[in-house]
């Protein structure tokens, strides 16, 4: 019964590059035919690449017989991450003959759904696609991954920088399959614009350039808002940043804060001083970032103090701001092919700041070359339950997923989520030929990701037990600020109190040994 | 009213079938009596354990669920005594969301009553196209809560949303709906109000149907007018009925939710947060299942408590005025 589906499978999928006709190679050949997504639906766009010869190959995997066998997989909602995990999954069960079963969860939801099975000890999901910084909560539920898999071509061309983010107390226990990391956004027909900078020199004695400084990143920010300096007939805006309380804005906010509380002199800590465990949330550096934040809102478009990723996404991607930060979506966005401001923007490396806290010495050490603090923030982490029975399938699942074919394609599809994490990505060339992006964009946008990389003095989320709490508490925190309900110091302070009260009760050495993770992170550079 | 008081509960033909002689000889004496009301419990006893099961069982292990410090850290049922409670009873955040979740579910109901009651009077009688206004009228309640509040955040949108290009249609100021405290409190009313008044409207709209017509016609032979005739007629008759909607409604609007989640998520700042949404924050979202459910038992205590006195108080209103 299932080899002549496969075969017909494979059929749709092996594809023959020359003529564009379909040609068939033999299910158990073993080698390697060029592979479209066509079959599955709207992705004849994204044309056909090689199947790279290997163990996780199309050829390969087509040689696994799993009928019988059923594969349960919880994964983000549609078309985020959630996508892929579908596509691949019809793919996978039409190669191997298992039955995969997908549910995709609204990303509010997908804790909660992946935590309550695993702490009440039901082997619910064989696999749990899940925020990468939740991995201080579930460690103890994640198969190692196999060092079979660890040797395999694609997951030796995965960066140090990712390797590291799916590691855990030296193992790896997350299957790489994103890469994500805050980075600066912002228009080159803009700040490429003779006429506009000689304006911005005559109004302001500044040369206008690529903020370099959040506070410079404020002042650009405000000097292009509401006014139409694209001459489409629309009024334009400054900054579209993630704002909206509980939609992943505190990601914004650790990225604008970094730089100011990231001395690179200190070591032990950026969250919490690891020896007292003592938060320090609301020290000077923080409490700098978060008046910047509030200062901000001055040039954000109408709403923008309550964007959620989505709103940030299409205001930038739509061609309303002239900056943004963030993760990859809105960049992608504005490279879409209908995109009116295709190939008008670029990616640069997160602003700086000349003051930075030094909590050593409890004072401010001034950087003649702006102190960064590239954050590598949260991306999407995929795990193999331990309480599985199925380890075997859906590691093959996990080596499928991620293989050559499939990421080369997943990653020219925006809307998937698959941003870099392999050497091989930061290639421009890819970008230029695969997606037809201008040299400076791709160049930039590589450049920029790849730098990032083994960047000094980067920052990690808190990958601790009970980082929501935290998280939670800090936008909490951020949001009155921001609504002017508190001070920014007060604000702070309160989210100090209430992180000293969490950590009292996980427990102060269950936390510090947590911590001790995202501290050699961000201390071994 | 006396008529429908001297009519039997049962109707004959019911009545005479239901005397059999069995029931006779048992109840005419104690020992028929004893095992009638063992026969009762049998036949009862099903029902009672599924009624056990599915409310009483979650609402225990709610409370069970309360004294531990079930979390993403500390799986499991383990025994703290009252640490939740005392941690509650210093969450000045919890306290502050169940006071806004009160004025918002008083100002929200209070407003479709009258709302409500004005549109069931505008179709009570007899109006051109009374059943399509009639069904008009239901058509917010049908649809789905969360995509309706989709909807009005477009709608609210500060730059797109065409709500504030109504505004400037009368030369008013665009407003910050969502991103300035009063504006954000007043789109959730707004989005409540609309959702929720058709409800309103169709409970007022039975009860003024069921309104027997004598008093108005003996109002309108002593000469009554229109606002005489609704404020000593048809407000004291239609009490019992407001009284009814009124408390559905508060049970229903103090569970705020979904339109605070997709609107504002509480924000800004923590300006539009409701008690629901903050259990939900701390149970779902930060997984503090322990602390979750001392709130949400908290509250549970805390609604029955508040909607018990304001029953009473609105009875005394409503009814007690026609005594």
């Amino acid at each position: 019964m299932r080899k002549p589906m496969i075969l017909a499978v494979v059929s749709a999928l092996v594809v023959n590059s020359c003529g564009g006709t379909t040609q068939s190679q033999p299910a158990s050949s073993g080698t390697a035919g060029d592979i479209s997504y066509k079959a599955y639906g709207d992705y004849a766009q994204y044309g056909s690449t090689p199947d790279v010869a290997g163990p996780c190959s199309y050829a390969s995997i087509d040689k696994k017989d799993y009928s019988g066998r059923t594969l349960k997989i919880i994964t983000h909602a549609v078309p985020v991450m959630g996508e892929p995990t579908v596509l691949h999954a019809k793919q996978f069960q039409d190669l191997t003959g298992a039955k995969v079963e997908v549910v995709n969860v609204p990303f509010g939801d997908l804790f909660q759904k992946i935590m309550t099975p695993l702490q009440s000890g039901q082997d619910a999901y064989d696999i749990f696609f899940n925020g990468s910084l939740w991995i201080g909560d579930l460690n103890p539920y994640e198969a190692p991954v196999p060092d079979a898999y660890l040797s395999v071509p694609a997951m030796q061309d995965v960066t140090q920088n990712y390797k590291d983010v799916a590691t855990w107390n030296g193992k790896m226990i997350q299957y790489p399959v994103d890469g994500d990391r805050f980075y600066l956004k912002y228009r080159t027909d803009l700040f490429d614009n003779e006429e506009i900078k000689a304006k911005y020199k005559t109004d302001t004695g500044k040369d206008l350039r690529v903020p370099e400084t959040w506070d410079e990143y404020n002042e650009i920010a405000k000097y292009f808002n509401d006014w139409d300096w694209d001459n489409d007939g629309a009024k334009n805006f400054g900054s579209a940043e993630v704002t909206k309380r509980d939609d992943l804005m505190f990601s914004a906010f650790i990225g604008r804060a970094a730089p100011y509380a990231k001395n690179p002199n200190v070591k032990g800590g950026f969250y919490f001083d690891l020896e007292t465990m003592k938060p320090l949330i609301n020290n000077p550096g923080f409490v700098k970032g978060l008046e910047l934040f509030v200062d901000a809102q001055k040039a954000f478009p109408p709403g923008g103090s309550s964007f959620g990723l989505g709103d940030e996404i299409l205001s930038f991607g739509g061609g309303q701001t002239a900056l943004s930060y963030s993760w990859d979506d809105a960049f992608i966005q504005a490279m879409e092919k209908t995109s009116r401001i295709r190939n008008k923007v670029a990616a640069a490396p997160l602003p700086g700041a000349t003051q930075v806290w030094n909590r050593n010495t409890n004072q401010w050490d001034t950087f003649a070359t702006p102190n960064r603090a590239p954050y590598i923030t949260w991306g999407w982490g995929v795990a193999v339950s331990n309480l599985s029975k199925n380890q075997d399938i859906a590691f093959d699942y996990l080596c499928f997923f991620s293989n050559e074919a499939n990421h080369t394609l997943d990653l020219q599809i925006g809307r998937f989520g698959v941003n870099p994490f392999r050497t091989s990505d930061f290639d421009p060339k890819f970008w230029e030929e695969k997606l037809g992006w201008e040299t400076n964009t791709a160049e930039t946008y590589t450049k920029t990701l790849s730098g990032m990389d083994g960047a000094p003095n980067r920052v990690f989320d808190l990958r601790v037990p009970g980082v929501n709490e935290f998280m939670t508490s800090m936008a909490t925190g951020v949001a009155s600020a921001m609504a002017g309900e508190k001070t920014p110091q007060q604000a702070l302070d309160d989210v100090a109190t209430e992180w000293a009260a969490i950590v009292d009760r996980i427990g102060v050495d269950k936390v510090r040994e947590a911590y001790r993770n995202v501290v050699a992170l961000e201390d071994a550079q | 009213m006396a008529d429908r008081e001297r009519q039997p509960a049962v109707s004959p033909e019911f009545e005479s079938a239901a005397e059999t002689p069995a029931r006779r000889v048992r109840l005419g004496s104690p020992a028929g009596g004893s095992s009638l009301r063992r026969y009762q419990l049998y036949f009862l006893l099903p029902g009672l354990i599924v009624l056990l099961l599915i409310i009483l069982f979650p609402l225990l292990f709610t409370i069970r669920v309360s004294f531990s410090s079930w979390s993403s850290s500390a799986p499991g049922l383990n025994w703290i005594a009252a640490k939740n409670y005392e941690r509650l009873l210093a969450d000045s955040r919890y306290w502050e969301s169940l006071l806004r979740l009160a004025m918002l579910a008083a100002g929200t109901v209070l407003i479709e009553y009258v709302l409500g009651f004005g549109l069931a009077l505008l179709v009570w009688r007899e109006v051109k196209a009374k059943r399509f206004f009639r069904v008009l009228f239901l058509v917010p309640m049908m649809t789905t809560p969360v995509i309706m509040t989709v909807i009005w955040r477009t709608i609210f949108h500060e730059s797109l949303g065409p709500a504030n290009e109504v505004l400037a249609l009368f030369g008013l100021p665009a407003q910050a709906w969502l991103t300035s405290s009063p504006a954000a409190l007043i789109a959730v009313m707004v989005v409540e109000i609309w959702q929720w008044t058709p409800f309103m409207l169709l409970l007022l709209l039975a009860g003024l149907l069921s309104l027997p017509k004598e008093p108005f016609l003996a109002a309108a032979i002593d000469g009554a007018g229109p606002i005489r005739t609704f404020f000593r007629v048809t407000l004291p008759l239609m009490g019992p009925i407001s009284v009814g909607a009124i408390i559905i409604r508060l049970i229903e609007a103090s569970k705020i939710m979904e339109t605070v989640y997709v609107l504002t998520s509480g924000g800004p700042g923590t300006a539009t947060e409701t008690s629901s949404f903050y259990i939900y924050i701390r149970g779902l979202r930060d997984f503090q299942i322990g602390y979750a459910a001392s709130l949400s038992f908290t509250y549970l205590v805390i609604m029955i408590v508040s909607l018990t006195f304001i029953a009473k108080a609105l009875n005394r209103a409503f009814v007690g005025r026609r005594v």
